[in-house]
């Protein structure tokens, strides 16, 4: 059998609104993947040394407050100075259309606005896991 | 489809005489308030027309309030950014990408002068959505109404100011829970000796439920929570009949119509008896439970947005038919950004077509009664009363939550309901039926510029500049002697306030004596 997918779920900037983060984390830890949740307020740098420390493959980010333009952008930046653009970088949250084709643009392999089934998310995820970010971009 | 409400509890076919054993059932406006607080409602005076607005800065949410008030808006309410919610200056590093974009960026006393300039403050009465710093914008908010003329003694609003529910629910706290209901409980004691018409707090089940948890749990937690601040005050020093006049709620009001009315019409009738039977408040003003309310913004649908006036004119009319005191509509585009003038101004529609054309307003409490909407109610009562006879028997509230007891409930009741609905046993119009393919009109979107955190850095730079740096060296300092001892810190903030200390210099103070919190995350 193989090793199964970890995660990092994790909640960048202020907002608090944690009920999106904790259901995908639910979910996946569910569906058969190793999930490590951050908690709250996480800056970029914090999540990329979470992602380098635990050795995840996925990094999803859930962001509800209209602050993903900044916090993404810090994010991929760090990523590429650290030489982790093997790590998948996905996006849930209150992200509007036109942001979320700049922010694939920057990397990010997919963005989750609201109403996504969290079956859609997990297929993803399995379908994805492992391969560069920049190569995934849809 | 399941016959359940959306919190899961079974409803039968229809209900009978039988399913009311031994129903009593008071007057409107008479003890235990089940049907209402007043006896007329609305037929004497309608709700209050409180639309939540704040975005980009003070000067542009201004504009917007002014709009509002002149389209027949009867409140204003004020949305704070996340910055200021946490105790941060627009200029602090973690304030990058934040100003402005959830609500109104308040740093100093200066933003809330241009945030009310032109609105005369002793007429309108203020709700501000604001709690680890609620007690530093309620100063701001004072010294403002102050420098406009206006007289403590007349003004009149809301502090929401409920920190209970951050650790529970929204998790925006600063402070550790006890420090922060030292806070608390100073502004109910100012507001009692000082600001008579002013609510101290709005004990809140909103966000309560906005964090997914049943219509039971939302009522129970939000109960307990006013429990928890009457004992703090009643430690304190506090008669119970001085202060609780003064505290007033704010519910979520959801889907599913008939739970919803039952869970106001059963908040009122336990307050009232709770308030009884554990205080034995007498003045009846304070065994009525005042209540805003909101329409669920974690209802609305990012597909087919338009379905999201449908949706939230049911939620509005639940929370009328359950005798709400103020009321919140909420924009078609709030799953996508903060509400276009457009949007708000149909939220804003939506209730005065219920109130002036749907006849409602006509009749008090139209569903008392009804044998279903009365069962529903007695089940509310009786399934809140063990909560809280559970929280109780864990020491209160505050042990409760740091057993994290509340947030593992709702974090349970959350994802039971998202498995429903990827089961399909839910259906969500748009979303996991009835999706369809009809083009969807592109919706307008309020845009927040970057120049938001440009133009508020700019002002804080020459606010800096410009004070008397002396004075707010020596408020700060008084001010953390006064959190090292026992003293109100409402004097000390509000000196502060006036020598323009700015809010990030004010909570760093508190923080210096009283640290900060960090949650165990429970998933």
């Amino acid at each position: 059998m193989s090793q199964p997918i970890r995660v990092l779920v994790a909640k960048p900037g202020l907002d608090g609104h944690d009920r999106g983060a904790k259901i995908i984390a639910r979910a996946l830890r569910d569906a058969g993947m190793e999930v490590i949740y951050t908690g709250l307020r996480q800056t970029p740098e914090m999540i990329v040394s979470a992602a380098m420390q635990e050795d995840v493959q996925v990094i999803g980010l859930s962001i509800l407050s209209g602050a993903h333009n900044a916090i993404v952008l810090r994010l991929m930046q760090l990523l590429r100075e650290k030489e982790m653009t093997g790590v998948m970088v996905i996006l849930g949250g209150i992200i509007p259309d036109e942001d979320a084709v700049q922010l694939k643009q920057q990397g990010v392999a997919a963005v989750f606005q609201p109403g996504s089934s969290l079956e859609e998310i997990v297929h993803f995820i399995r379908e994805r896991a492992g391969q560069p970010s920049g190569q995934t971009a849809t | 489809m399941t016959h359940t409400t959306i919190s899961g509890t079974p409803i039968e076919p229809f209900y009978t005489p039988e399913s009311l054993p031994g129903f009593q059932l008071g007057q409107p406006g008479e003890f235990p308030y089940t049907r209402g607080i007043h006896a007329g409602m609305y037929r004497d005076r309608l709700w209050t027309v409180r639309q939540f607005s704040g975005f980009a800065t003070p000067e542009q949410t201004n504009q917007r309030y002014r709009y509002l008030l002149a389209q027949g808006q009867t409140g204003l309410s004020v949305a704070f950014d996340l910055p200021t919610l946490m105790g941060y200056d627009a200029d602090h590093v973690l304030a990058e990408g934040e100003v402005g974009k959830c609500g109104a960026p308040v740093s100093s006393l200066a933003d809330v002068e241009a945030l009310f300039a032109g609105i005369p403050l002793d007429k309108v009465t203020v709700s501000m959505t604001i709690n680890s710093p609620a007690s530093i914008l309620w100063a701001m908010y004072l010294v403002a109404a102050e420098k406009q003329g206006a007289d403590w003694a007349k003004i009149s609003g809301t502090l929401q100011n409920d920190i209970l529910k951050e650790y529970i629910a929204q998790k925006e706290y600063i402070f550790p829970p006890r420090p922060s209901m030292r806070l608390v409980t100073d502004t109910i004691e100012f507001a009692t000796r000082h600001i008579p018409r002013f609510n101290p707090i709005s004990i809140s089940g909103y966000h309560i439920r906005e964090a997914g948890s049943t219509a039971l749990q939302e009522l129970a937690f939000t109960l307990r929570d006013g429990l928890e601040y009457i004992d703090w005050a009643i430690e304190r020093g506090l008669k119970i009949d001085e202060f609780a006049p003064r505290l007033s709620f704010f519910f979520n009001s959801h889907s599913d119509f008939f739970e919803e009315i039952a869970k106001f019409r059963a908040a009122r009738k336990l307050w009232a008896t709770i308030l009884q039977e554990r205080y034995g408040a007498k003045d009846e003003r304070s065994l009525k439970l005042r209540f805003h309310s909101q329409t669920a913004g974690c209802s609305l649908t990012w597909q087919q947005p338009a379905n999201n006036i449908v949706r939230t004119a049911l939620q509005a009319m639940a929370a009328v038919l359950g005798g709400t005191q103020s009321l919140h509509t909420n924009s078609l585009d709030e799953a996508y950004a903060l509400p276009s003038e457009h949007a708000a101004t149909i939220a804003l529609r939506t209730q005065q077509v219920i109130a002036y054309e749907s006849g409602v307003a006509n009749e008090v409490d139209p569903l008392g009664g009804s044998f279903f909407v009365e069962r529903l109610t007695l089940d509310m009562e009786e399934g809140a009363r063990n909560y809280i006879r559970q929280i109780d028997e864990m020491g209160g509230m505050i042990a409760a939550i740091e057993r994290g007891f509340p947030q593992s409930e709702i974090a349970a009741a959350s994802y039971r309901y998202q498995c429903e609905v990827e089961a399909g046993e839910r259906v969500i119009v748009g979303v996991n039926g009835f999706a369809g393919k009809e083009a969807e009109q592109p919706i307008e979107i309020l845009q927040i510029a970057q120049t938001a955190r440009e133009a508020q850095c700019a002002k804080l730079k020459k606010l800096r500049a410009e004070r008397d740096g002396a004075r707010v060296e020596r408020s700060l300092n008084s001010l953390r002697r006064a959190c090292d001892g026992r003293e109100n810190t409402m004097p000390p903030i509000i000196e502060a306030v006036r020598a323009y200390a700015t809010l990030g210099e004010i909570c760093d103070a508190l923080r210096s004596v009283f640290g900060t919190y960090r949650e165990q995350s429970i998933l």
